[in-house]
């Protein structure tokens, strides 16, 4: 039998990478919501996002600086990557979008690889090692400051959604598109909104995950294959459901990582991956079929 | 086109393409051929069901990687008979698929749900390959050299490019004759509309469970003979995403749902990587970025690939006017 601290600290540090697991997943999940599709492309936008926060700071900015910068430059990515690439590649066909997205992911991967080559990158900054002191754990600094960013960022998502005509527009758009587009909304303008709020979730992740994760071309696939097993896991367009499946997840991992190891604690992640697929594909949290 | 003159058409194409070794091509054209084939054949199975049948998997190494481990197990630990192994390994990757599609089917996942739950499977696979002892762990399982026909083990390259080739024949044939019969039209018309065909008394769990269980075996096929020429699988050659990605860029790039898709794809993206490899020289990936691109440009411009390009140029050239452009595949 484990003692409590121990067990307690990994469910800690569980919640703290799960986290930034939700605010990947989050993008994720908003993408699906409205366009009811997954987008392959996800965690190939968080590999350059993390290669743009790395080289902000190769240029000395801090990456919790580079966040202002880096957030609003993904969004007007993300914007342009759905309004000009995959909306007009994909001719309004869902299994088009499937395609056109793992396009994009191969493309950006390995161009990434072309460009930088698969080494390993990391930075060191001054906080990277700092610990919180809670007694009974220590907290490593920059993981709780991810953590705390990603609840605010989720709030904001959520501020958005509810209290905001462009948050209106979005989950009217989810919910009836051709109704939508009959009150004046822009249908492709919303989609490729919600592409860009997507991305800009990923540029704060990126930012977040730096200063105690390393770079290279592949890191976004480790995230994103959690990020899909989460956003099934919460529900496919459920944005609460993406929050809390995050954390969940993160604890899942931690507690089977700590009585099975790690490399089974990417399979626990898997297995209820499929299990949440072939069991209940709507998810924990998800209305629709 | 008639039925003989198809047949005639595929015997034809893969007599010519028989002919290669005997110009005296080097080693590397050679494996670089053999290798085409292989993905020619992997890309054959996932055509089955992607191409025909709507359902686009995106996990097929989880097929691919049966086939290779179950020869590579049944040779290496059980004394088992190469060409045997080859078989049963065949077997085995049809019962894998149709278990995974009893599962995915029976909860009625389709689209982008079908597509993660067999990615889900693959990379399951690949981290159970890579973990567990049986599988060899992480070094993988490497066959014994020894050469002998009676045990699928050949001196010359030729031999193993002539058994790509018949196997790749075999499969367009096999694709030829579904395309005609019942079960092929069962299986477009699932694409079309299951619900339709669900209401005109169409199987639809049944047919799919037989596509799924084909494809498999037809990608487990390419498997076990890869592990027969490498003499080597691991977790990564087996399972890894890349046996996925080359599985469905083949035929999507040839032609979606067609016969030719897939060998044409195949040996395009093989010319395509060795062009870009000999003008960028050593630059990792840049040739796998390329098939990325083309992947969006034949989604954007082409959803009938590069044999629907060619058919429409040729229509141009002999009827010098131009046929309208097919919208879908059909």
């Amino acid at each position: 039998m484990l003692a409590p601290d121990i067990l307690l600290s990994a469910v800690l540090n569980g919640l703290l990478t799960g986290a930034v697991y939700a605010l990947v997943a989050v993008g994720l999940t908003l993408v699906y919501g409205v366009l009811h599709i997954i987008n392959f492309a996800h965690g190939a936008i968080l590999s350059v996002a993390m290669f743009a926060a790395y080289f902000a700071w190769m240029a000395g900015l801090d990456p919790y600086l580079a966040m202002l910068v880096l957030a609003p430059a993904f969004y007007a990515l993300g914007y342009a990557l759905q309004r000009f690439v995959i909306s007009p590649a994909s001719h309004g066909e869902d299994q088009n979008v499937l395609l056109v997205t793992l396009g994009l992911s191969i493309l950006i991967e390995n161009a990434l690889n072309a460009a930088f080559h698969s080494d390993t990158r990391s930075i060191d900054v001054a906080y990277g090692l700092d610990t919180i002191d809670l007694g009974f754990t220590f907290l490593p600094l920059p993981r709780v400051i991810a953590f705390a960013v990603a609840c605010a960022v989720g709030l904001a998502l959520w501020y958005l959604l509810t209290r905001t005509d462009t948050g209106k527009a979005i989950r009217a758009v989810a919910k009836e598109t051709y109704g939508a587009s009959l009150m004046g909304i822009d249908v492709a303008h919303i989609y490729a909104v919600t592409f860009g709020l997507g991305a800009a979730c990923l540029a704060i992740a990126a930012c977040l995950l730096l200063p105690s994760y390393y770079v290279n071309p592949r890191v976004g696939e480790a995230y994103v294959l959690v990020a899909f097993t989460i956003v099934v896991f919460g529900g496919m367009g459920s944005v609460p459901g993406a929050l809390i499946g995050g954390l969940a997840i993160g604890v899942i991992e931690s507690l089977t990582g700590l009585f099975f190891g790690d490399s089974l604690g990417q399979l626990g992640i898997f297995l209820i991956f499929i299990l949440v697929l072939l069991l209940r594909p709507t998810g924990l949290f998800g209305a629709r079929a | 086109m008639s039925a003989a003159r198809a047949y005639g058409l595929i015997i034809g194409v893969v007599a010519l393409f028989a002919l290669v070794p005997l110009a005296g091509p080097s080693n590397t054209l050679l494996n670089g051929m053999v290798l085409a084939l292989l993905i020619a054949l992997a890309g054959s199975g996932w055509n089955l069901l992607g191409g025909y049948g709507g359902l686009f998997s995106f996990g097929h190494a989880a097929f691919f990687g049966t086939g290779a481990y179950a020869s590579a197990i049944l040779q290496s630990r059980y004394g088992v008979n190469a060409w045997a192994a080859f078989a049963v390994a065949i077997a085995i990757g049809a019962v894998v698929g149709w278990v995974i599609g009893f599962l995915s089917f029976r909860s009625g996942l389709r689209g982008s749900y079908f597509a993660l739950v067999t990615l889900a499977f693959a990379e399951v696979f690949r981290i159970i390959a890579n973990a567990s002892p049986f599988f060899g762990g992480a070094p993988g399982i490497l066959l014994k050299l020894d050469i002998r026909p009676a045990n699928f083990q050949f001196e010359s390259r030729a031999i193993y490019y002539w058994i790509a080739l018949a196997l790749v024949g075999l499969t367009m044939l096999v694709m030829r004759a579904i395309e005609r019969s019942r079960l092929g039209a069962y299986i477009v018309a699932i694409r079309e509309n299951e619900n339709a065909a669900k209401a005109l008394g169409v199987n639809s769990l049944a047919v799919k469970l037989k596509a799924i269980a084909l494809s498999a075996a037809i990608t487990a096929a390419a498997g076990a003979l890869y592990v027969q020429y490498f003499l080597l699988v691991n977790a990564d050659l087996g399972f890894g995403t890349w046996i996925s990605i080359d599985a469905l860029l083949a035929p999507i790039i040839g032609g979606l749902g067609t016969v030719f898709g897939p060998l044409l794809g195949a040996l395009l993206l093989h010319e395509l990587g060795e062009l870009t490899r000999a003008i960028a020289g050593g630059v990792p990936g840049i040739d796998t970025a390329l098939f990325g691109a083309l992947l969006i440009l034949v989604i954007a411009f082409a959803r009938d690939g590069v044999q629907g390009v060619i058919g429409r140029l040729f229509a141009r050239m002999t009827r010098k006017t131009a046929p309208p452009a097919i919208e879908a595949v059909s």
